[in-house]
């Protein structure tokens, strides 16, 4: 049981990174008070974009893969960041319906990203060179319990997302410009009767879950999938279920994508590992759904969503 | 006729949109759309295929519009799709009846499936105020992993593990009649469903005090309750049927364009009913236009690829580019309102001068 636990747990926390990045990318949104459902859209974007530098460096640059991969994850941001603008001035700038503007941008992501590697490949599909390769952390992997848990075939962007969650968690809590976002999320008459720039804030807000629902889309793709195929099978959905299960708090997701990472991996892996098996699969994988739907009754008096999420903002309203 | 020209624009949009990505990537946009719609209109078999492919996207184009009149978003017709689809497609394989009898049981069961999808989203949104655009993604999910596990474990063809074993053809929608019409296209029965659907919900939406009252819901859900209207009943009541439009989607789909139901799709059916609803500006009729447009660039893309070197794909970017449009309506309604302001003016303008003179 243990040796199980132990080869179980990496994989979860590699399955739970690119889904915590991203659902902290909808948190920026959300609580800036743009409801981003084009988060999945972004991922992809953010897939294809590292997939596609990759594949270019890979002749214009040989020998170089590990400092493709990061490339690769840069480029992700800004694709996703730059992809993100059509939903912000769709939502933002045109009062368009968030929710439209957002399915408008999955259905773009999955179209055109297919498109253009159908172009390029032949297949639609574009295979990477290599994934990014893991390591133990020197020392820690030693210590009893937690170092095969914690500290053994980790990632780089793995320590990497943590840091910016924590960064995220006291920039939103400590910071006038955190203050600032939220409020815009809450009340944006108020904030901007207190002098803040409502729509500005609300694009940061939706170019940050750009830029970050990017990476998840290219940590996604280096770590896991390895092959850009146009879909991160319904991944960036999975992001949505824990923002709101973690409700709109950074350590709140953090803990949730966690549970949802548990619970796809030992799914993924249940028919494998004998003292999984009598688990019926579909449980796992129906399960973050169902504790979501759960979570949006318990929750629905004391729910912690910003406020003025999805609504159009007119600073004429009271 | 706002709406029509708002509908025009966006899809002219779209099709500009469609023609910069075909000469970016090297290909000649005219060659591209000409073939195009030459797939999809080039002979009566094409055509007939451009209506079946049209056919569960009136369903699901039906199913958003008419839970957008009450203001409720149904983002889940792909999740009420699937299992509505699922449910017919057990009945179909499992009962062994006459045929109008069967086809009736498959029916009543795709709606019922369909619906049952969308009643929890419809009981949590009226009995919680749970938004019901997360719920209903939840929902698509749940459906997903459901008919992932189901399907192999209860349906599961002999050699192939990702589908369901095929129906017999006394129970699918298919009709030799209208094959052989349209020379061996698999345009079936459901469009005579759909277009009997399209005029029953026209009916009920604008002839029927139950959808005066889901209307006035949608207007604005408190001056309804205000009225008398029993406002979370109409929620639930407008979910319901929303989702049995989507199973019949699923009916239309799995059990007459094809004949059997595939694991790990969540059918696009689903999301492309936003477009057409949204395109065809929430009306039946609009609906029923816009489905059947969407229909030919599906099914005129193969023969395109065919002819030319351009992805099939092109049709989804298109109609993606579209949705983006029409959702920004904002930006044409802008338009519009100047240039009409423009030629009222100039009117205005040349009138006078012409007094003056």
């Amino acid at each position: 049981m243990w040796l199980t636990i132990q080869q179980i747990f990496p994989y979860a926390i590699m399955f739970t990174i690119p889904l915590l990045i991203t659902a902290l990318g909808g948190l920026f949104s959300e609580r800036s008070g743009v409801v981003n459902i084009g988060l999945e859209g972004l991922m992809v974007i953010g897939a294809f974009a590292a997939a596609y530098t990759m594949y270019e460096l890979q002749t214009a640059w040989p020998g170089h893969e590990v400092a493709a991969i990061w490339i690769g994850l840069l480029v992700a941001i800004a694709a996703g960041t730059v992809f993100s603008l059509l939903h912000a001035f769709a939502s933002i700038h045109l009062s368009a319906n968030q929710v439209i503007s957002g399915t408008a941008i999955n259905m773009i992501a999955g179209a055109i990203t297919v498109f253009l590697s159908r172009n390029i490949t032949g297949s639609g599909n574009i295979r990477l060179p290599g994934g990014l390769p893991s390591f133990d952390v020197w020392g820690f992997a030693n210590i009893p319990v937690i170092g095969p848990l914690l500290f053994t075939k980790t990632y780089w962007t793995t320590w990497i997302i943590l840091a910016v969650v924590l960064l995220s968690s006291l920039i939103l809590r400590k910071t006038a410009f955190g203050l600032r976002l939220r409020s815009c999320g809450e009340y944006p008459q108020a904030a901007e009767a207190a002098g803040v720039n409502v729509r500005k804030m609300r694009y940061i807000g939706v170019l940050i879950s750009g830029a970050f629902a990017g990476l998840g889309g290219g940590i996604h793709l280096v770590t896991i999938a390895g092959e850009f195929t146009g879909t991160v099978s319904g991944l960036g959905f999975l992001a949505l279920a824990a923002l709101i299960f973690g409700q709109w708090r950074p350590l709140g997701i953090l803990a949730a994508t966690l549970f949802f990472g548990f619970a796809s991996t030992v799914a993924n892996v249940s028919q494998v590992i004998p003292q999984l098996a009598s688990i019926p699969p579909i449980f796992l994988k129906v399960f973050p759904y169902v504790v979501t739907l759960i979570a949006l009754v318990l929750f629905s008096k004391t729910s912690q969503a910003p406020k003025a999420a999805g609504e159009v903002f007119d600073s004429g309203k009271r | 006729m706002r709406n029509l020209i708002i509908s025009l624009c966006a899809v002219l949009f779209g099709l500009i949109g469609g023609a910069i990505l075909m000469a970016v990537t090297g290909h000649d946009p005219i060659e591209g759309y000409r073939y195009l719609f030459q797939g999809g209109l080039k002979n009566a078999s094409r055509f007939g295929d451009t209506l079946a492919t049209g056919t569960p996207l009136i369903f699901t184009g039906l199913s958003v519009a008419f839970a957008f009149r009450t203001g409720l978003f149904n983002i889940g017709a792909a999740g009420q799709m699937l299992f509505g689809g699922f449910c017919a497609t057990v009945v179909g394989l499992n009962i062994d009846t006459a045929r109008p009898l069967l086809l009736l049981l498959m029916i009543l069961a795709a709606i019922a499936g369909g619906a049952v999808w969308a009643f929890i989203p419809g009981l949590l949104k009226a009995r919680f105020n749970v938004h019901e655009v997360v719920s209903t993604i939840m929902m698509n999910w749940i459906a997903y992993w459901t008919i992932y596990y189901a399907v192999p474990a209860y349906l599961k063809a002999e050699q192939i593990e990702t589908e369901s074993r095929s129906l017999a053809d006394k129970a699918t929608l298919r009709s030799p009649f209208l094959s052989d019409m349209f020379g061996g296209s698999y345009v079936n029965l459901g469009l005579f469903l759909a277009v009997i659907v399209v005029i029953v919900i026209a009916f009920i939406i604008n002839k029927t005090t139950l959808g005066y009252e889901l209307k006035a819901v949608g207007f604005n859900r408190h001056s309804a309750e205000y009225a008398g209207i029993g406002v979370n009943r109409s929620i639930i009541t407008s979910m319901l049927i929303s989702g049995a439009l989507a199973g019949l989607a699923g009916l239309a789909q799995y059990a007459g364009n094809g004949n059997n139901i595939q694991i790990g799709i969540l059918p696009s059916q689903g999301y492309d009913g936003i477009a057409v609803a949204l395109l065809g500006a929430n009306s039946p009729l609009g609906v029923l236009v816009s489905a059947l447009f969407f229909g030919l660039l599906y099914s005129g893309r193969g023969f395109m690829n065919a002819m030319t070197e351009i992805p099939p794909e092109i049709a989804d970017s298109i109609i993606a580019i579209i949705i983006y449009f029409a959702a920004t309506s904002v930006l044409m309604d802008r338009l519009i309102t100047r240039f009409m302001s423009k030629r009222r003016s100039t009117m205005a303008a040349t009138a006078g001068g012409k007094e003056k003179v």
